[in-house]
């Protein structure tokens, strides 16, 4: 079953020096993303299936797949335990996902 | 240090706006008796330049926006504005007076995701609030607006500007506050108008008034420790940057013009003739703010309180010199603490010494006057 992941929408999202700064409006609470969650954060576009982000962390960092698989489901429970992120089995509406500059 | 200090740092280390104050017109619906603003439309910005201003503050790293005014949703394009902000993934905080938030308009923004609505209550009162507001009914649309708000599950916060006529208000604005399960701020500053003018400043609350509210647990705290002198000063604070303006954040009035703040009208460029970042990074201006360290102010450096002062440059470049005091912020750390600043021992020696002069010029002709 895929797994696709979206930003929740009362978050607001910035890059800073190749981290990504989160505000939850929901908790009032800040969090900074460490590379590869931010990594995550920007292709979590609602649309995308986490297999494929997967594939993608593979290409772009010295991972083996299993490893990159467990790191970022991890990673997609925890962020969505914080309330800023949304997971669902099927893809996301394309208004959802949010921009980050 | 906290997450919000750490990020707070690191933009200043890049050199990222990551506060910015947007006002997006000064045409206002209210007239309140402390208000700063000429609320004539000078030539705002057109929806899209303000959108491509948006877009270029995102580029830049800027993260918190105010979008404020006069009041924004006197603009029609106010919540295509706000949308638009969203998109780019700003925290979005709207200053309003609420008087155009209907049920229809608390539910666009609760659907848009603003982070905060702040909104103006200045008493618990109608008849005090609307004679500030100079709007009969204002007291009464601004509260049906901070329930409609909240009944939207937005976060609100009441924003309570002290002067003369309200201070006696303020522990039951608060109290309001709670009663409407929202947050409250109290702000004794009355700033000078944009064009120079000090009339306002006759409502600012004299020092034996404000010292009940700086010596308020409910609002300060620990008051010992609130209250405290000073500690000594070192080299890390003569060596630290005096505020915020112009190193992290920076304010955009309603016709593109950019300052270091809303506070400090010391214009930078205007985004209709240039980039903002060519603005931000290359204005003689901002870096001439950004030059300043306390260690070169000539009067705050010596002071005991330049450590813990809240000293607003924008206040001081109105009264004549970025790097000189404020004399408002000079009034209120003496108030907290019981120990006058440097400013208020430099102008109490200078009367001293035109007393005496004086009474040297009269004794000529007047050799019996007593001494002052």
């Amino acid at each position: 079953m895929p797994l696709f992941i979206s930003h929740s929408e009362d978050t607001a999202s910035r890059k800073l020096d190749g981290e990504m700064l989160v505000a939850s409006f929901r908790t009032s609470t800040l969090f900074s993303l460490n590379e590869m969650a931010t990594f995550i954060w920007e292709l979590a576009d609602g649309q995308t299936p986490l297999d494929e982000i997967v594939d993608r962390i593979c290409r772009e960092y010295d991972v083996d797949r299993e490893t990159a698989l467990q790191d970022a489901t991890d990673l997609a429970d925890k962020l969505a335990r914080n309330g800023i992120l949304e997971r669902s089995e099927s893809a996301f509406p394309t208004q959802k996902g949010g921009t980050s500059a | 240090m906290s997450l919000i200090a750490e990020v707070h740092s690191k933009a200043l280390r890049l050199g990222i706006p990551l506060n910015v104050h947007v006002d997006i017109t000064y045409r206002c619906n209210e007239r309140c008796q402390h208000c700063y603003l000429d609320h004539e439309d000078a030539g705002e910005m057109s929806t899209d330049e303000v959108k491509d201003g948006l877009r270029q503050l995102a580029q830049a790293g800027a993260f918190f926006l105010t979008i404020s005014g006069g009041e924004p949703l006197l603009r029609r394009d106010c919540l295509e504005i706000l949308a638009y902000a969203r998109k780019l993934s700003f925290n979005v905080k709207l200053k309003t007076n609420g008087l155009l938030i209907g049920e229809q308009q608390a539910a666009q923004l609760c659907e848009l995701g603003i982070e905060q609505v702040q909104i103006s209550v200045y008493s618990h009162r109608s008849s005090v609030h609307d004679s500030i507001t100079k709007i009969r009914g204002s007291w009464l649309r601004t509260l049906e607006a901070i329930r409609r708000l909240k009944s939207q599950g937005l976060r609100v916060t009441i924003a309570n500007v002290l002067m003369k006529e309200n201070i006696q208000d303020y522990a039951e604005v608060q109290a309001l506050a709670r009663e409407l399960g929202v947050h409250c701020t109290l702000d004794p500053t009355i700033t000078p108008k944009m064009d120079g003018n000090t009339d306002i400043l006759a409502m600012r609350i004299s020092g034996d008034r404000l010292a009940p509210v700086f010596h308020d647990p409910s609002l300060v705290g620990n008051v010992d420790e609130f209250c405290a002198p000073p500690g000594p000063v070192d080299d890390d604070i003569l060596d630290g940057i005096p505020c915020s303006a112009g190193h992290t954040s920076c304010y955009i009035s309603p016709y593109g013009d950019v300052y270091p703040c809303v506070q400090f009208p010391l214009t930078c460029g205007n985004l209709r003739k240039q980039s903002f970042w060519e603005i931000w990074r290359g204005s003689p201006q901002f870096k001439e703010v950004r030059s300043i360290r306390a260690r070169e102010l000539h009067t705050c450096s010596g002071c005991t309180h330049v450590g813990t002062c809240s000293r607003c440059p924008g206040l001081a470049y109105m009264e004549g010199d970025m790097r000189g005091p404020s004399r408002a912020d000079c009034d209120k750390a003496y108030v907290r603490t019981g120990i006058p600043s440097a400013q208020m021992i430099k102008r109490s020696r200078d009367r001293n010494s035109v007393a005496a002069s004086r009474l040297v010029q009269i004794s000529i002709v007047e050799p019996c006057l007593p001494v002052d």
